[in-house]
């Protein structure tokens, strides 16, 4: 520099240098920006429509039992994608059967999500973690809907209860979600976690060795003959008696699920899960999976991971459905908030119920 | 003031704006993903784990050069409060680019993560699996990486004092040109 600028201007260079870094950061880490929605807005939100914070626990999902056992690869997979679960083998599974709800302490009796989540340790350090419902469809296609619908379903806090009026004003404009709550109220609730199909709901990409890239859901189909639920006695049922018939069954022998992948045909939607892609399509069995042991939260190894469904493996990736990236920064936000909390002992654990292993 | 004594050693000076531009956008990356639930989420933190360790790897080789290679001194007439602010700010730039990413190692590795460089490659865990310890260390990684931002910010601004208005060669010796 060969003319020296003068001190105050200077000075007000530097100051307008470094506010408008300042600015730039501000802007990028969407404090300018209210209506951005990050991880923690959609935690917010889940604990909001709880009505309170329930420290230490997932934020949806709190209610769980931890279960293990392996996957039996047949070796068609690796048609499909270079995943390393799908050369012919075993491979180790760790996982948790859920319902869905933040409340951990609820009772098993209700029509909400039956839930699967796995977690496969291939060679050399990958994981293909999953979380997958007893639901074929979800209801709600975007992170912003899934936050409207949450915050229409707060509780009011004179009567504890969500105002009808809100959900109905919701729903006015989302019809997606309204032939879900449709699909929920007709379809039949499994009896058992061992006997329910659990899906992928969202689409995901297999990459194969040749580098040929498909669209997929999958889902996991038992071996166990399905049985319903009967959803007028859901309330007479005692408070955990899936989670106990659960660490009986495994008790008695193992369970077991077939891995079906299912490949969208040419039009079928993947970025947007509220849309099925109905039948016809081709379905290929990639393997079984076999759960031969179960714990409760407490006292096994399932409850302090996060089963983030886009931790995938080389040959597998997201699709452009926008609930993927959404669910990966809120469970991340879930999971940050309970690991700082500390894990708390489990429902069935306070009810010494645990022991039926 | 002139002659390679005014300056920082070239691999000094290389590195120093290499890092600096890493470490500016790691912050930002940093921030941003949090931010958001859109696509951009997984994109920059695919993004934020290899520049990380990349900035660990050269933070060692930068300490290994700066430790062999005597630094330029300061302008004789810098108040000493001044010297010294210069100096503590220095050992905290240092201590913050190597503890950042190994903070984030560690907390990926404590929160049961694969700690994944790219697509089918991790690193070994450098902790064992305790979410108490994850949940400790991740609210570090956030604590700390704002303060290293503020610090950069001050950092710049005592540069630029430097370069624009007291013209006392500082400025130049890392830019190897200027006041
Ligand atoms: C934008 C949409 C969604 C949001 C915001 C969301 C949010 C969450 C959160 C915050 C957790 C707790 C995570 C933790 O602390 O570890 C969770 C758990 C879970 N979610 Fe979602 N979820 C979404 C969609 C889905 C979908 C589409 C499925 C099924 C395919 C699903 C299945 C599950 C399961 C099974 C768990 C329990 C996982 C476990 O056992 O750790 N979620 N969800
Ligand atoms: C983004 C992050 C930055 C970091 C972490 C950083 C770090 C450092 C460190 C540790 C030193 C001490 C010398 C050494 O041993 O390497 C230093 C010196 C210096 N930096 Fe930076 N720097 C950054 C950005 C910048 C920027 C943007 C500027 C210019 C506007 C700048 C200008 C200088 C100058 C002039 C010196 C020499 C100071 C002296 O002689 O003591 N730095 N920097
Ligand atoms: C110079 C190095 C690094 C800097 C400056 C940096 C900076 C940051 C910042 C500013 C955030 C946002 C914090 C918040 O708002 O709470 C963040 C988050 C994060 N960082 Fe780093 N980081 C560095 C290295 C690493 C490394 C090496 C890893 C992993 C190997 C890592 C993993 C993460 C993760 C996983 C998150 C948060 C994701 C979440 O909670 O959803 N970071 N980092």
């Amino acid at each position: 520099m060969k003319t020296a600028l003068r001190p105050s201007v200077a000075l007000l260079l530097i100051a307008g240098i470094l506010g408008l870094v300042a600015l730039a950061f501000a802007w990028a880490g969407g404090w300018l920006s209210p209506r951005r929605i990050g991880g923690a807005a959609i935690a917010d939100a889940l604990q909001d429509n709880l009505g309170k914070p329930e420290p230490g626990w997932r934020r949806a999902h709190a209610k769980g039992l931890c279960v293990s056992g392996y996957f039996d690869a047949n070796g068609t997979g690796t048609a499909l994608s270079r995943a390393a679960l799908f050369p012919a083998g075993r491979i180790p599974v760790t996982g948790r059967f859920s319902l869905g709800g933040g409340d951990p302490l609820a009772g098993d009796g209700r029509n909400v999500f039956h839930s699967m989540a796995l977690l496969f340790r291939l060679p050399d350090g990958e994981q293909w973690r999953m979380a997958m419902d007893h639901t074929p469809i979800f209801p709600v296609a975007t992170p912003a809907d899934f936050v409207s619908l949450q915050i229409a379903g707060i509780p009011d806090p004179a009567t504890h209860k969500p105002d009808p009026a809100k959900l109905q004003a919701y729903l006015a404009g989302h019809p997606e979600t309204k032939a879900f709550m449709d699909y929920m109220k007709s379809a039949p609730l499994p009896s058992s976690f061992a006997n329910g199909t659990y899906y992928s709901i969202n689409a995901f990409r297999f990459v194969d060795a040749g580098g040929a890239s498909r669209a997929v859901r999958w889902q996991f189909e038992p071996e166990a003959p399905f049985a319903a639920l009967d959803k007028k006695t859901l309330d007479a049922q005692p408070r955990d008696f899936l989670f106990v018939d659960a660490l009986k069954r495994l008790s008695a022998g193992p369970m077991r699920w077939h891995m079906i992948v299912v490949l969208a045909n040419p039009g079928d939607r993947t970025d947007n899960a509220t849309i099925p892609w109905g039948a016809g399509h081709r379905r290929v069995d990639v393997g079984t999976l076999t759960l031969d042991r179960a714990a409760t939260e407490a006292a096994g190894d399932c409850r302090d991971y996060n089963f983030d469904p886009l931790v995938l493996p080389r040959g597998v990736t997201a699709s452009d459905d926008p609930l993927l990236p959404a669910r990966s920064a809120a469970y991340s936000a879930s999971f940050r908030r309970r690991a700082i909390e500390g894990p708390r002992p489990d429902a069935l654990t306070q009810a010494g119920e645990g022991g039926a292993k | 003031m002139n002659g390679p004594d005014t300056l920082f050693a070239f691999p000094a000076r290389l590195l120093h704006w290499t890092m600096a531009v890493l470490i500016l956008a790691m912050l930002f990356i940093g921030a941003g993903m949090v931010s958001t639930v859109s696509a951009a989420y997984p994109a920059l933190l695919a993004w934020h784990r290899p520049l990380g360790i990349a900035i660990l790897v050269l933070a060692l080789v930068r300490l290994a050069v700066r430790l062999t290679h005597r630094p330029p001194p300061l302008p004789a007439d810098l108040p000493p409060i001044q010297a010294a602010a210069a100096r503590v700010s220095h050992y905290l730039l240092y201590a913050l680019m190597i503890a950042m990413p190994l903070i984030g190692w560690a907390m990926q590795s404590a929160g049961g993560y694969p700690v994944i460089l790219w697509k089918g490659v991790a690193l070994f865990p450098i902790l064992p699996h305790d979410i108490v310890a994850y949940g400790w260390l991740r609210r570090l990684h956030g604590l700390l990486g704002y303060a290293f931002f503020l610090l950069i910010l001050g950092h710049v601004g005592a540069a630029l004092v430097h370069g624009l208005i007291r013209r006392d060669g500082v400025f130049r010796s890392m830019a190897g040109r200027g006041g």
